[in-house]
């Protein structure tokens, strides 16, 4: 779209042409940009377009040729899939990112909600004081916490189910989590939730039926934010996920990738397979999605 | 300090000619409160309250096993700063070790980021196919370090069969090139990741910057007689300039806390060339077992980062209350 609307054009301003041969010259002074733009394209495209073209390839033919010669051959199979599912464990360590994933994100949604409310709408001693402690907080790297947290986990043996990880995930999410819901919290009408109250409603019917319906956006942002958060993540299982059958995929890959290194079969499709929950949620929930991750900038 | 906004707000709000009241429902009610805070409060106190100190006394002990058991004073970090080429080495040029890398991380992920960012923000913003150029840019944003990794493993594969890149070069003779091989391509080639999954969520932000410049403006100055360079550089640019800052922010706490593209691609190799802090840490505290030396690596991280949030949360909390 030119930036320029037609109403405002004046003499001197380039407007959208109105002739046919005035749109062919105003669209070959774009040519430069749209060249730009297809090589753009073509770079952030064409790395993952040949994963995916790859991990449908015959592993004789990956190691044959490239994927970029694959018109040539046209030859496809789902081998590689049904290998790393079978023979890898993959099936098995997708099951486990969705029970990782499910109670990692219910749990902080549900415990940054309620402190966000009472940061935001109950009165009591010290209120600001708490909450800039907890801001404080964010600047804590995760990094920080690893070797005593690990220490406190293992008499319960949380880090050999996955009560050590649940609570890893939660515990580092709430100091952005409720920093987040608490700012959008306080935008809430006031004399919304004052005429509740002087309706008779408790602070927990204020709760459940005026400020959590209200902020629907905003907490499937911070959802959809922290639940890719937590399916993407490598660093945590690492260290919290000490049973190996209870490894997610990113280690599972991982894995892989250190032990085979050239089985280039396996590789792709595994990749793909860790990657299609976050595209489906990309595409189909794509305003959440950015919505989240920009207000997840700072974390 | 922070808390300045608030009062602002509040003092608006009475200008505004509403009554001013605290923006409570109830006054002072400290029971229920509890209540609410309750689950936030137990887990913030043991998970992150408790082992930071616990991490800070630790740095200051040999720690076998994750215990107080050998108090060394400054040891770990004298021997971090002034003994470990692997984490800083200033003794020759150019400079090496982890925190080298994450400086050369800060300099050129950062800067090439946001200049990629910004050049594919003012471009798209010229064209009917805007929507499709910033999905397809932002999309590595959704996708896991470890997949990214994969991805770009097979870029940058030797075998001109499997790596793209490589594949590239061959056409006009060069190469190939171990690009994750070799110590002086490992760290450009890892950035190179790295810029690539983050040019999106640049372009996203400066991209809503730039449509809200007022088309007014733009037209006058072409009015004037501006051409589009000149355009770009005096209204385009101290526009964004604020997103900007935000941005190199968010970019940097990326870097401290950079881990995923270093452990999968390389696992800090080739020898230990492509180590950062993050990883640092994890490797001598976990497979390595020195959990004293850990400790003090995550206690640098603490440092570094203590300024960069202070000035983020106080930005976020001024935008957003008042």
């Amino acid at each position: 779209m030119s930036t320029t609307p037609d109403v405002l054009a004046g003499p001197a301003i380039q407007a959208r042409p109105r002739t046919l041969s005035g749109r062919i010259v105003q669209a070959l002074n774009k040519t430069p940009i749209h060249i730009a733009l297809g090589l753009i394209a073509i770079v952030w495209l064409a790395p993952t377009i040949g994963l995916l073209i790859t991990s449908f390839r015959p592993r004789t033919d990956i190691q044959a040729t490239g994927w970029w010669e694959t018109l040539s051959t046209l030859r496809f199979t789902t081998d590689n899939y049904l290998g790393v599912i079978n023979s890898q464990g993959m099936l098995g360590a997708f099951i486990n990112n969705i029970i990782i994933s499910v109670p990692s994100t219910l749990l902080p949604l549900t415990i940054c909600s309620l402190a966000a409310f009472a940061f935001s709408w109950i009165n009591f001693p010290f209120r600001d004081t708490l909450f800039l402690i907890i801001v404080a907080l964010l600047m804590i790297p995760a990094q920080v916490a690893f070797i005593p947290v690990l220490q406190l986990m293992k008499p319960f043996g949380f880090t050999n189910n996955f009560i050590g990880i649940w609570l890893a995930h939660t515990a580092f999410a709430l100091p952005f989590g409720i920093f987040l819901l608490r700012n959008f919290f306080i935008t809430l009408p006031k004399d919304l939730i004052e005429a509740a109250r002087i309706d008779g409603a408790s602070t927990l019917g204020i709760f459940r039926t005026i400020v959590v319906p209200l902020s629907v956006p905003a907490i499937a942002a911070y959802g959809i934010f922290q639940f890719l958060w937590v399916w993407n993540d490598l660093l945590m299982a690492l260290v919290f996920v000490q049973n190996a059958a209870n490894n997610p995929m990113t280690r599972q890959i991982n894995g892989l990738l250190s032990q085979y290194g050239t089985e280039w079969n396996l590789l792709a499709a595994s990749a793909f397979l860790l990657m299609i929950v976050p595209l489906i949620v990309f595409f189909s929930l794509q305003r959440y999605f950015v919505q989240g991750l920009l207000a997840g900038s700072v974390k | 300090m922070l808390e300045q906004p608030l009062e602002i707000a509040k003092d608006q709000n009475a200008l505004g000619g509403k009554p001013r009241k605290p923006p409570a429902v109830e006054q002072s009610n400290g029971k229920v409160a509890l209540i609410f805070l309750l689950p936030a409060l137990f887990l913030l106190a043991i998970f992150l309250v408790y082992p930071t100190i616990y991490t800070f006394f630790l740095s200051f002990n040999r720690g076998r096993r994750g215990e107080f058991s050998n108090w060394v004073g400054l040891d770990n970090y004298i021997t971090l700063f002034t003994k470990d080429p692997n984490f800083i080495d200033l003794s020759k040029f150019p400079p090496s070790g982890a925190l080298f890398n994450n400086v050369l991380w800060l300099i050129f992920y950062t800067s090439i980021v946001i200049f990629l960012g910004l050049v594919v923000a003012v471009m798209a913003s010229r064209v009917r196919y805007e929507s499709i150029i910033k999905a397809i840019v932002f999309l590595p944003m959704a996708i896991s370090g470890v997949a990214l990794a994969v991805i770009w493993v097979f870029v940058y594969a030797p075998d001109r069969n499997i790596g793209l890149l490589n594949a590239v070069l061959g056409i006009v003779n060069v190469g190939p090139i171990s690009w994750l091989g070799d110590p002086g391509f490992v760290n450009a080639a890892l950035i190179a990741v790295g810029i690539w999954g983050s040019v999106g969520f640049a372009t996203v932000i400066l991209s809503a910057a730039i449509k809200s410049i007022s088309t007014e403006v733009i037209e006058a100055a072409r009015c004037d007689g501006a051409n589009e360079f000149q355009v770009f550089r005096r209204i385009i640019l101290p526009m964004v300039s604020l997103p900007i800052s935000v941005l190199a922010v968010t970019l940097t706490v990326n870097v401290i806390k950079l881990f995923d593209l270093p452990y999968v691609m390389t696992n800090g190799g080739p020898g230990t060339s492509s180590r950062v802090i993050a990883f640092t840490m994890y490797q001598e505290s976990f497979p390595g077992g020195l959990f004293g030396k850990g400790a003090a690596v995550a206690m640098v991280m603490l440092v570094i980062m203590t300024p960069i949030m202070l000035y983020n949360v106080r930005r976020f909390r001024t935008s957003s209350v008042v």
